[in-house]
């Protein structure tokens, strides 16, 4: 896909990859609604890439939130056009430091698939049936080595990517042959603030930069009509090393 | 005609009624089998506006109770159609009329949106254009947090945003659901695409059904922003070249394709009126709510079926239990729908 002049929303936008995401498709022309909790961070983000030239509006929403769903697709539409592109950034690690299952309260355990799972379905919903009625668009949802291995102490965010690829999977499925695109990517560990809440105790230099992984991220989405509906690709930049070392 | 007061939760299992103009004939369906009255070679053009909530409460500087609803405009001013005290759940035309508000008068809604009214119209003072302080996504989402969607007395509760929005919905520029889509569930459309026929987006600024004033509801529909993207025109083009049928899903899309044809042009606004004395330029058939005899959504069927077998059509749904308004029944009028047979 040709990101030019191109409507794209990112949940999880103010910092972190969602904000290089956002400024990455700003500068390949893509007009961008990031959306995220916080408004200060998210206004500063927005700030960024529109004094480097770019287009970015800001949408202060929570994707767990049911009531917010039409609010973003329709605010999102109504600033930067049809949306064709779709990536669902923000996610949820539950309660840090990362807990066993054993100790992890059933309510955290909801919120977190409400946050990582219901919510970019109901995005999803709200929006790709508009892309498939206009024959185009591409869906993009983030996901976690924690989604394909077991880890102790990531089981409610492990759980939540592992079924968002599934979600993923069958949406590629079903709406194959529409100009809908569906993709997963594994980003890898990157040097955020959510890695710091996850393993605080890290070694930053073995971790890639959240630009570095937009900008492959970025070459995903304008090649995604030559990857099979569905896919699940992995863009970390860096080779990170065994995650059980790091959480032991 | 009864009126269907929720949204239902089955949509494929609606009734349908299939009018075929060319056997002066209709048979009664359920929206399920609307695969079996399209063809391969047809075109089916849906109005991809999603509902934005434009019904904003406010209150005018001498303290008095407003409401507005407003009207999408491309421009930076906003028309709205103005009323007074109370809320949908009061007949429209029982309403009080909307204290009166002059150029230069100061208006603040919920969530401190603040307006001003930049022009009142000679139809009627209750049609205004307005002019909002915040702009871009300071204003796009306080309207939609302390905006509600527009509805009548007819439904019994209040509607929250998702119970508005077809399943095409993209950028908000219709006031009331382009709801003729609303029963389109996508399984319908996959098969319907699975077996050959085409589909196409436009966009039109659906606006309001009822202001509550005779003479202004006499000027029904309001001149309203459309899209129709050069795909579309060329989908129109190649359809009906190969002898295929161009299907418009409600009545907004008729406007958007008829005016696009007219004024040679993928977009602008129109005021262009669709009656029997109309004669159809881009579009063959009509996939459509139940519209009530006397109303201009009615008024435009017959620029697709004489008015005998139309009145027969409806007394016939309204004998047999059809629901009529947005989440009411669907009737499809197509020459050639119907063979001999069915």
């Amino acid at each position: 896909m040709d990101l030019k002049g191109k409507g794209a929303i990112v949940t999880g936008g103010s910092r972190g990859l969602g904000a290089a995401l956002g400024s990455a498709l700003a500068k390949r022309g893509a007009r961008v609604a990031l959306v995220a909790r916080e408004r200060a961070v998210l206004e500063e983000t927005v700030a960024k890439i529109r004094a480097a030239g770019g287009e970015a509006h800001a949408i202060v929403e929570d994707i767990g939130d049911k009531e917010a769903i039409h609010r973003i697709a329709g605010v999102a539409a109504a600033l930067v056009g049809p949306i064709d592109l779709l990536i669902h950034n923000a996610s949820t690690l539950g309660p840090t430091p990362l807990r066993l299952l054993l100790d992890t309260d059933c309510e955290d355990l909801e919120r977190t698939l409400a946050v990582n799972l219901v919510g970019p379905f109901r995005l999803t919903k709200a929006i790709a049936g508009s892309m498939a009625l206009r024959g185009r668009g591409v869906v993009v949802h983030v996901s976690s080595d924690a989604g394909v291995n077991a880890y102790a102490r990531w089981g409610a965010y492990g759980v939540s990517k592992a079924a968002l690829d599934h979600l993923n999977r069958t949406w590629g499925a079903e709406l194959d042959g529409t100009g809908v695109r569906f993709v997963s990517v594994d980003p890898g560990e990157m040097n955020t603030r959510m890695h710091a809440d996850a393993i605080p105790d890290a070694d930053v230099r073995t971790l890639s930069e959240p630009a570095d992984v937009a900008a492959r991220i970025v070459r995903v989405v304008e090649h995604a009509e030559s990857l099979p509906n569905g896919v699940r690709v992995e863009a970390n930049a860096a080779s990170p090393r065994g995650r059980e070392e790091e959480v032991a | 005609m009864s009126p269907a007061s929720w949204p239902r939760l089955a949509p494929l299992e609606e009734r349908l009624l299939v009018v075929d103009p060319d056997r002066d004939r209709f048979t009664a369906h359920r929206v399920r089998d609307l695969a079996q009255f399209i063809s391969a070679r047809d075109l089916v053009v849906i109005n991809d506006a999603a509902t934005f909530p434009a019904s904003l409460r406010g209150t005018t500087a001498a303290g008095d109770t407003i409401e507005a609803r407003l009207l999408v405009s491309r421009a930076n001013t906003w028309r709205a159609v103005l009323f007074g005290a109370g809320d949908w759940r009061t007949r429209t035309e029982n309403r009080p009329p909307p204290p009166r508000v002059r150029e230069g008068d100061a208006l603040v809604f919920s969530g401190g949106l603040h307006a001003r009214v930049q022009r009142v119209s000679q139809e009627s003072e209750r049609l205004v254009d307005l002019r909002f302080e915040a702009t871009e996504s300071a204003l796009w989402s306080a309207i939609y947090r302390h905006g509600r969607p527009v509805q009548y007395a007819h439904v019994k509760a209040p509607l929250a945003l998702w119970h508005v929005q077809t399943p095409f919905a993209s950028r908000p520029w219709a006031s009331e659901m382009p709801s003729a889509a609303r029963p389109l569930a996508w399984e319908i459309v996959l098969a319907l695409r699975a077996r050959g026929a085409r589909f196409a987006a436009v966009t039109h600024a659906a606006g309001l059904s009822s202001s509550g004033n005779p003479r202004l509801d006499a000027a029904l529909p309001l001149r309203e922003s459309f899209e129709v993207p050069a795909d579309t025109m060329r989908a129109v083009a190649t359809t009906r070249a190969a002898g295929g049928r161009v299907i418009a899903v409600g009545t907004s899309v008729v406007r958007a394709v008829e005016s696009a044809a007219r004024a040679d042009a993928t977009s602008g606004d129109t005021d262009l009126l669709v009656n029997e004395r109309h004669a159809l330029r881009a579009v063959d058939a009509l996939f459509t709510g139940m519209h009530e005899p006397g109303t201009s959504h009615d008024a435009l069927l017959h620029a697709f079926a004489p008015a005998p077998l139309l009145s027969r059509a409806y007394a016939h749904a309204v004998a047999n239990g059809f629901l009529g308004h947005e989440f009411g029944d669907s009737m499809l009028i197509a020459r050639g729908a119907l063979s001999d047979a069915s």
